[in-house]
């Protein structure tokens, strides 16, 4: 097999859309991007955790491929295009797919303002949904005295799953079903959140990228105007994300 | 070639008057249009059919047939038909009944809810027949231009009318671009 | 002797079913009709698994059900070969009718339940099912009335008609595999004579590349699987054949099993496992019984177990492991999650499975016929086998025919057969099109039917489908979508969500509400569906719509409307539940 194991050492170098960027042996192309401080779009993808590959909105042009950024490997000497109308067209529809397979009411959403998937419908200039909207009928979980379940927002990505099951070692959540009845589902023997050990400070009640899992009490804490992405764009915030280290006792 | 004033048309179907309480928003620029524009049927005249226009502005979302014929109409005799605020482009929160049956929604709100009195689900030919969903405008007839944001600001406004009045093609700055 | 016996499993014990989570779930579905939250909990705890790992691989597969389905459960296949419509009556409907039932919901006497399922590789016994398991064949009206008598009646299945479930091999050509298989033994004699370099080196030589249409070398892998290093190195033949229209798998299943458990044999020498797997669709289940107890054999004549034909370190056990109805499953590496006890999510490559696969050990995954053939060439050599076939597609292909043709069934051909030759030979008269390699594969129109078949040109898994000049080809394109929608894994976006909007925009060109502008959509949608998925499902699953598109234009612009825009919805449609639940009927409570 082609396993590039013996170049471990030597720092490489790939280009994205023409800059050259160094990368270090087991780097992803996301990595490498992201550590040039190059934003790739992606939604499913969050710095410490393991890639999943399921959003597809990094999907960029490697040597004339089409491959998800964050779980391919970085090879010397690729070219990577990400930057491109074709590509942020595809990433625009595939934003368009996460809002009309799910219920996004950006109004009524508490976590609008904060909403990465939100955030990725500016920086992509998403005026519309485009699609025939699905209105699946999901199931909200308030079982639980401070973390909110609202699975009508919940876009697959994934994070709270590995967050919890990696970080928080609680193995909470979990992808259940096939195809469109994909869902989010909780690991006890009833199902409900509020039979889990999950506490409001755990990752992975708060990485969620959209309004799916809430902390209560915590909603429109910022006024209109002041939230994350009033100020920001999802491609200045994505340089600052990291799971946070993990030593237990800080605070 | 003597100015003609552009005929702006606009409407709210499933919406709150929200998009265009922020379209009067623009104050003591409403002067600067003054000159330029003129209203055809609109909540601000009291015309009762959509006449040829230049610019539909549309709000809300299409809950009933009365919408959908209204919605006909605008487009029918708007050159140009907008979507404005976020009802029209997405459903909003009246498309919050889209997760269940519209008859589970009609018999919780007029049969088995609580606190109703003299239980029934009204029907009378006067009244719009429901759609089974309420869909976004772009769902039922071509939108040419799209104005998010609940509702959009008057800028916002502005920044999408002023370039069509001259002819142009309109776009949205970053900033102006959210959907709550 | 006694030793080996009792180092296997028998079938139908509760050995078996403790084996696999998959073996335990399908007889707690068996015995309750469903799965219910509680049995969730305590198989979790049985099997020592998170709750909510069994709940995903109970949603997962299509053969459990979290509410109870009829004691009575019919599972009409779709396919456009074996699907319900294939007899040109509607039996699924028929069926309802007779059974008062409506579709995908159990009567309420908690009897009888029907619902329709993909392509359970009957294609060439005509309308098919299964019921409660078993694929029952050659539905027509009549039977439709037999059944639903017995099932008023309750007639246990038993007591049903045997020849209904009697599925023949009708094999129509016979080549280099096909043929008499009574000398079970010799290939692995030969192989262990020959020993594990040397046999890899023949199957290296012989150019034999995978059956399962993707065309790797299996030599090549083999290679990299005997040199990867692990803790243990195993094999796993993927008999998930569930590309529509494909059923050679089940027909080699049935009549050269031996053949397959050899070469798997083979192959274990040559990579050093000692471990096998047989992952068996479940749509097959009703074979289980013929393959355990062809392994019987084969324990009994030493070709399994401890110090094979007397060749002393060389063990190697199978195991049968059976789906429960998810065509992804065929990838291979959605295979090795089902074999690990998960849903079947593709997972993300590299590592390949032959280096990372059960267990993240190296691992070597073929198909059926992959195995067959090495069995073939260990035995008679790589030069026999490939003299026959083309210079970059030696040995023969196994194709399934079936559709529009006067002889379906299974034809053995050398590569590079050209299509009218099949066609000639399977009494394709008058055809249109033929699909080949499954949805997934390619639509061709008759001015291609000069193409051949290999893996150079028009490569296949072995299924074949005929279009006779009047099935309507933007129907089968609509049947496709359905079956792509359906068996997508959910795991990314483009997929999950794309595969359903391609379904819905193919409903509205087969309704004659599309317009122009709807078909650069569903071109452009194809495209995005294919570049940007995650696996080999999502990358072909509209390869059917834009061969289309290429080949029959003319079939989409016969069915758009001449107008600028047409809704997705059919508003007057939207308007249907109002009505009913106010009584209206006046001018107002219509659209149109």
């Amino acid at each position: 097999m082609a396993r590039e194991a013996t170049k471990a050492t030597e720092p490489n170098n790939l280009t994205i859309d023409g800059q050259t960027v160094p990368f270090k042996a087991g780097q992803t192309i996301m990595d490498a991007a992201l550590a040039a401080r190059i934003y790739i779009p992606h939604l499913c993808h969050y710095p410490g955790l393991k890639p999943a590959g399921n959003c597809r909105l990094c999907v960029v042009e490697a040597n004339g491929k089409s491959v998800a950024a964050c779980i391919t490997p970085a090879q010397p000497g690729q070219q990577v295009c990400s930057d491109t109308s074709e590509l942020n067209a595809a990433r625009l529809a595939i934003t368009q797919m996460l809002f009309v397979e799910g219920n996004h009411i950006c109004p009524s959403c508490e976590k609008s303002g904060n909403c990465r998937l939100q955030a990725m419908g500016y920086y992509l200039g998403m005026l519309e949904e485009h699609f025939h909207q699905f209105n699946p009928r999901r199931e909200i979980d308030a079982s639980h005295p401070t973390v909110l379940l609202d699975r009508d927002r919940c876009i697959l990505c994934d994070l709270c799953v590995r967050a919890s099951r990696d970080v928080d070692k609680k193995n909470v959540f979990a992808i259940a079903g096939r195809g469109i009845h994909a869902r989010l589902i909780v690991n006890t023997a009833s199902g409900k959140l509020g039979d889990s050990n999950i506490e409001a400070d755990d990752l992975a009640a708060n990485i969620c990228p959209v309004g799916a899992i809430l902390i209560r009490e915590r909603s429109f804490d910022s006024p209109i105007g002041e939230r994350i992405y009033d100020r920001l764009s999802i491609s200045d915030t994505a340089m600052t994300e990291h799971v946070p280290d993990k030593g237990k006792d800080h605070d | 070639m003597t100015e003609r004033k552009i005929r702006i048309a606009t409407t709210s179907l499933a919406g709150c008057f929200g998009c265009h309480m922020s379209f009067l928003d623009i104050d003591e620029k409403l002067a600067l249009l003054n000159d330029r524009i003129e209203f055809n049927r609109s909540p601000l005249t009291d015309i009762k059919h959509c006449g040829p226009s230049d610019i539909g502005l549309i709000e809300g979302g299409v809950c009933n047939a009365d919408n959908v014929r209204v919605l006909r109409e605008y487009r029918a005799n708007c050159a140009i038909l907008i979507a404005v605020g976020a009802c029209a482009i997405t459903g909003g929160v009246p498309a919050m009944r889209n997760y269940f049956d519209l008859r589970e929604c009609l018999e919780e709100v007029y049969l088995n809810g609580t606190g109703v009195t003299n239980p029934q689900i009204p029907s009378d030919a006067e009244l719009p027949l429901l759609l089974d969903k309420v869909y976004p405008v772009q769902e039922v007839v071509k939108i040419d231009y799209f104005l998010p944001g609940c509702p959009p600001s008057a800028d916002a406004f502005l920044q999408l009318l002023l370039p069509l009045l001259d002819g142009q093609k309109p776009h949205l700055a970053v900033n102006q671009l959210h959907y709550d | 002797m006694l030793m080996l016996m009792m180092s296997r499993t028998p079938l139908h014990s509760a050995n078996f079913d403790k084996q696999h989570l998959l073996h335990r779930l399908y007889a707690l579905q068996h015995q309750n009709c469903h799965i219910s939250t509680e049995s969730v909990a305590q198989v979790a705890g049985e099997f020592n698994l998170p709750v909510s790992q069994v709940a995903a691989v109970v949603d997962f597969y299509s053969f459990f059900y979290r509410e109870p389905v009829g004691r009575y459960h019919m599972l009409l296949s779709n396919c456009t070969s074996c699907g319900y419509r294939a007899g040109g009556i509607d039996v699924l409907e028929k069926l309802c009718q007779n059974l008062n039932v409506i579709p995908g919901i159990t009567r309420a006497d908690g009897q009888v339940s029907i619902s329709e399922t993909s392509c359970i590789g009957m294609c060439d016994h005509g309308a098919s099912m299964l019921i409660n398991g078993m694929p029952l064949v050659g539905l027509d009206e009549k039977k439709v009335t037999q059944i639903a008598r017995l099932v008023s009646e309750q007639t246990p299945l038993s007591k049903w008609p045997r020849d209904w479930f009697r599925i023949g091999c009708p094999i129509q050509k016979r080549g280099l595999l096909l043929r008499d298989n009574s000398r079970s033994g010799d290939s692995l004699i030969k192989a262990l004579t020959a020993g594990p370099q040397h046999t890899l080196e023949q199957i290296v030589h012989s150019g034999l590349r995978g059956r399962g249409g993707a065309g790797f070398s299996t030599g090549r892998k083999w290679q990299f699987c005997r040199e990867a290093a692990g803790d243990a190195h195993y094999v796993v033949c993927n008999a998930d054949e569930g590309e529509p229209g494909t059923f050679k798998d089940r027909v080699l299943l049935q009549c050269y099993a031996d053949a397959l458990f050899e070469g798997m044999a083979i192959c274990a020498f040559v990579v050093g496992a000692k471990r096998g797997f047989l992952y068996l669709r479940g749509e097959y289940r009703y074979l289980l019984n013929h393959l355990q107890e062809t392994l019987e054999r084969g324990y009994k004549k030493n070709l399994l177990g401890r110090s094979i034909l007397g060749h002393d370190g060389f063990d190697f056990d199978i195991e049968i492991v059976v789906g429960a109805g998810a065509y992804i499953c065929g990838e291979e590496s959605a295979l090795i999650e089902s074999l690990e006890g998960k849903p079947g999510i593709p997972r993300i490559r590299p590592p390949f499975p032959v280096t990372h696969g059960y267990l993240g050990q190296p691992t070597a995954a073929n198909n059926v016929e992959t195995f067959i053939a090495a069995a073939y060439i260990a035995n008679d050599g790589s030069e026999r086998f490939s003299a026959v076939g083309t210079e970059r597609s030696t040995g023969s292909k196994i194709l399934s025919i079936s559709g529009d043709c006067r002889l379906p069934g299974v034809y053995e051909y050398p590569f590079g057969v050209s299509i009218q030759q099949v066609l000639d030979d399977c009494g394709g008269d008058n055809v249109q099109a033929v699909q080949i390699g499954g949805p997934a594969g390619a639509l061709l129109a008759r001015r291609d039917f000069h193409r051949q078949i290999s893996f150079e040109d028009v490569s296949t898994g072995g299924s074949f489908l005929v279009f006779g000049e009047k099935h309507d080809l933007l129907s089968v394109n609509q049947n496709f979508a359905h079956f792509f929608a359906h068996e997508s894994c959910g795991f990314c976006t483009p997929c999950r969500v794309g595969t359903q909007l391609l379904e819905g925009s193919l409903k509205k060109i087969v309704d004659g509400r599309a317009v122009a502008a709807d078909i650069d959509e569903i071109e452009q949608l194809s495209k995005l569906v294919m570049r940007y998925s995650h696996c080999g499902l999502g990358h072909t699953a509209a390869n059917h719509i834009l061969d289309s598109l290429k080949h029959f234009p003319e079939l989409f612009g016969k069915r758009t409307v001449q107008q600028a825009f047409s809704p997705q919805v059919d508003l007057e449609a939207a308007l249907e539940t109002a009505r009913q639940i106010t009584h209206r009927d006046d001018a107002d409570a219509h659209l149109e």
